[in-house]
């Protein structure tokens, strides 16, 4: 048996309020929500990228309509303003219009640049570990930013944006004072994910409808790996599942499996968690948290036959003007 | 012209003050210096300490650089020096109060009417008000230059927004950090108590009105101001919020911050957005930084602004020539700290001295602020000297003059070594309802280029931690 030996405190610490008072400024907590939302966003870009390399390194006899890299953009949400900027959808094209790209204003480096800048402008409700997790971030980026990248180099590039995400959500997590900072910087994490997740969802929606469904190692298997990937739940699915790939089981993992924490659901239940801690400090309940209960109620009164049956790209949509309708919300209702 | 050097007096003798530093300094070999100087610029970028400079497109942020080599002040030194800014700051505090109030010194010709009347900076707003706890300014920066061991001159005051206070207190710290066993053999007075002698500073002006725990907050124009991080030091150290213009709300004469939990009352403001720009409906209405109906709010004595709206007028370059006169008239006491002997180019005298010396003296535009619109006689070309001497024969009273003074040096680590760089240094002093408060030292800054006799951060200047020594 394992056993840390400690002394035993004289005084248990006490928890101290940072004010005793809770004060928050509105443009505060709207940044504290912002910088969170960019950071992961940042880290999904990345997340999309990696997959999409994957898939396309794949021997072409594997291959299929070779329209991986135009699905890369529309899973990040930027078909409009990437038209605007390339022709063609290539490698080359997505890969700088996703990463450095100034034109596209949700480009990593300006997913980092505006975390920064809303951090900048409110230093003092991050602890030092976060500020110092975006300002290195914003350093290092402008060194990766001037390096021409071969694959292999990008693949690290990647790996790093990946990691400033981890090393900012973990300073969050361990440094921040568990009020209504904390608070509205956790909704903007969730919020932005719950969006994420969606999106990959309503681009691959047709990948897993049933109509697709083969046993085999086609093509369908990898775009369905891909999906898993993108949300890093290949090894969450065996051990959720313990069964093969099969694309009903992996939208009933994405979108109603409580234990997958990039599942709308888990997205959800943190949403609906985050905000009834707000409501309950401030002693006052809103539309957002209605909202969002009502939202969580869906997903935990569903089944993932109830949703094919009903047209999984349907409630996909749906579910995305329900998020974006919750993130109005919670602007009305704190951050103006 | 050979300067005063803090460390070396006027030739070669060691000041004792400076004893274990020069030992220190001899025996650390130079890739120490250049490793540490290294280490505290990665400090500075890390923690995001920058300054803007106007005008420069390619950088919105920049270092202000860093001198790891202290500039050392003796107890005694200090002393003199602290008297001499508290007798300072109260005149300055006296002053406002009279040329808003009963215009006393104006009245016995201490100084001339016009130059109070027709100042920018002079406030018609303020007249007649009484300002919560009759204090104008709360923070005031002093700048102070040393010619020799024993003589200090003010070579400006600043009364409205100064700034660089963050730089003081990081610098002690970096230097904490990377130079322990010098604080290990000095007894270097400690400076990280100034917030909360700022904190209590503003505790103590609240209206009389508010709450025993009044609300503070301290009003930035936002994160493009070149002092944007040392506001958001101070508000984090003071433990109080950061403001914008756009978060503050007036109603019914009462400003509120805009919070989360709806609207919330505050008594202090500790600003820094200047005169012109912090309400739209009484100065410029251009202004999108400040907040309308915040003057309203002040007269009617339901919010305290630090500083009070109007203290320009007393650090006007042109006033700063009556100084010596307008504290020995407001205290009764000689001067404790002199002037930099001044040229009044208004008075016609003077301006023809002035006009015939150009390339010998220091000329400033009397509004004039961080280093911008200044001809360093010596330094000058003789293209930069004739633009100016058509504007000071155009408009002689927008212009003081003075001698090029030999400001101090000290050594400090450039590119080619250890060497001599002009310093001066800028205490900030601290005035509430319960006294004057002063931490020891201040910001010490430093040409870098070599001769160079200007240290504004604007024009490539840079910082120096500033040691008292307390034995």
């Amino acid at each position: 048996m394992h056993e840390i030996v400690r002394d035993t405190p004289s005084d248990a610490p006490r928890l101290i309020a940072k004010r005793p008072d809770l004060i928050m400024l509105s443009r505060t907590a709207d940044s504290l929500y912002w910088v969170s939302r960019y950071v992961e966003r940042a880290e999904y870009l990345a997340r999309i990228l990696d997959a999409t390399m994957r898939l396309t390194n794949l021997p072409s006899s594997y291959g299929g309509a070779g329209s991986e890299w135009q699905s890369a953009v529309s899973t990040a949400g930027c078909d409009d303003t990437f038209a605007k900027v390339y022709d063609e959808a290539n490698e080359r094209n997505v890969c700088d219009f996703l990463t450095f790209n100034p034109d596209n204003p949700s480009s990593i480096r300006n997913c980092f640049a505006l975390a920064r800048s809303n951090a900048r402008a409110v230093r003092t409700a991050l602890t030092s570990e976060m500020w110092d997790a975006l300002n290195g971030a914003w350093l290092e980026l402008q060194r990766f930013e001037k390096k021409r990248m071969d694959r292999e180099e990008f693949a690290r590039f990647l790996d790093w944006v990946k990691n400033v995400s981890l090393v900012f959500d973990g300073s969050a997590y361990r440094t921040m004072l568990r009020d209504d900072g904390y608070w509205f910087s956790r909704l903007g994490v969730y919020v932005e994910r719950a969006d994420n997740t969606a999106r990959i969802l309503d681009v691959k929606y047709h990948v897993l409808l049933p109509a697709n469904e083969q046993v085999g190692g086609s093509l369908d298997y990898f775009q369905w790996t891909t999906v898993l990937r993108e949300v890093s739940a290949l090894t969450a699915y065996h051990w959720v599942y313990r069964e093969a790939v099969k694309p009903l089981l992996i939208a009933d993992l994405l979108i109603l499996n409580r234990r997958m924490p990039r599942s709308l659901a888990a997205c959800y239940e943190n949403i609906s968690r985050f905000l009834d801690l707000l409501g309950d400090s401030y002693g006052r309940q809103g539309p957002a948290q209605r909202q969002a209960r009502k939202t969580l109620a869906n997903l935990s009164s569903t089944s993932i036959d109830d949703i094919f049956q009903h047209g999984l790209h349907e409630f996909i949509s749906d579910f995305i003007t329900e998020n974006n309708r919750l993130g109005g919300t919670i602007i009305e209702q704190y951050l103006q | 012209m050979t300067a005063f050097d803090e460390m070396l007096g006027s030739g070669s003798e060691l000041r004792p003050a400076y004893a274990a530093l020069d030992r220190w300094l001899k025996e650390a070999p130079p890739e120490t210096l250049a490793l540490r100087r290294s280490q505290a610029e990665l400090f500075f970028r890390r923690i995001g300490i920058t300054f803007a400079v106007y005008g420069d497109e390619e950088s919105t942020e920049r270092l202000i650089p860093f001198d790891i080599i202290p500039r050392v002040l003796t107890k005694p030194e200090w002393t003199k020096l602290e008297k001499g800014l508290r007798q300072r700051v109260t005149a300055l505090n006296m002053f406002l109060a009279d040329v808003y109030g009963p215009k006393e010194c104006l009245k016995a010709g201490i100084i001339p009417a016009d130059l109070v009347y027709r100042n920018a900076c002079y406030q018609l707003e303020m007249v007649d008000f009484q300002v919560p706890h009759g204090i104008y300014c709360h923070i005031a920066g002093i700048d102070i230059v040393r010619v020799d061991a024993d003589t200090f001159y003010v070579l400006e005051d600043n009364a409205r927004t100064p700034s660089g206070v963050s730089y003081m207190m990081e610098n002690r710290e970096v230097m904490l950090r990377l130079f322990p066993e010098l604080f290990a053999t000095h007894r270097v007075a400690p400076v990280d108590n100034y917030p909360d002698q700022l904190l209590a500073t503003l505790r103590s002006v609240a209206p009389r009105s508010a709450p025993s725990d009044p609300t503070i907050c301290l009003l930035t124009p936002g994160q493009f101001n070149s002092a944007f991080y040392e506001h958001s030091f101070l508000a984090d150290k003071l433990g109080v919020e950061l403001v914008e213009g756009s978060d503050l709300l007036v109603k019914d004469d009462v400003v509120y911050m805009r919070t989360t939990q709806g609207p919330k009352r505050v008594d202090v403001i500790y600003r820094r957005i200047d005169d012109d720009f912090i309400d739209p409906l009484v100065f410029r209405g251009d202004s999108v930084l400040g907040v309308p109906g915040i003057i309203g709010a002040y007269k009617a004595g339901n919010v305290t602004l630090a500083n009070a709206v109007g203290t320009g007028v007393a650090d006007d370059k042109a006033v700063y020539s009556y100084m010596p006169e307008i504290v020995k008239f407001f205290t009764g006491e000689e001067p404790i700290l002199k002037n930099v002997p001044t040229f009044r180019c208004r008075e016609p005298q003077a301006n023809a001295y002035v006009l015939d010396n150009l390339d010998k003296l220091v000329v400033k535009e009397v509004n004039g602020s961080g280093g911008y619109g200044m001809l360093v006689g010596p330094h000058a070309s003789k293209a930069q000297i004739e633009t100016f001497r058509k504007k000071l024969k155009a408009a002689p009273e927008g212009f003081i003059a003075q001698p090029t003074l030999a400001l101090s040096t000290c050594p400090t680590f450039v590119a080619s070594g250890v060497a001599p760089r002009h310093v001066d240094l800028r205490p900030y002093v601290l005035s509430g309802a319960n006294g004057i408060s002063c931490v020891p030292g201040g910001l010490t800054r430093v040409a870098l280029k070599e001769g160079s006799l200007v240290v504004n951060s604007s024009q490539g200047g840079g910082t120096k931690d500033t040691w008292v020594l307390d034995a």
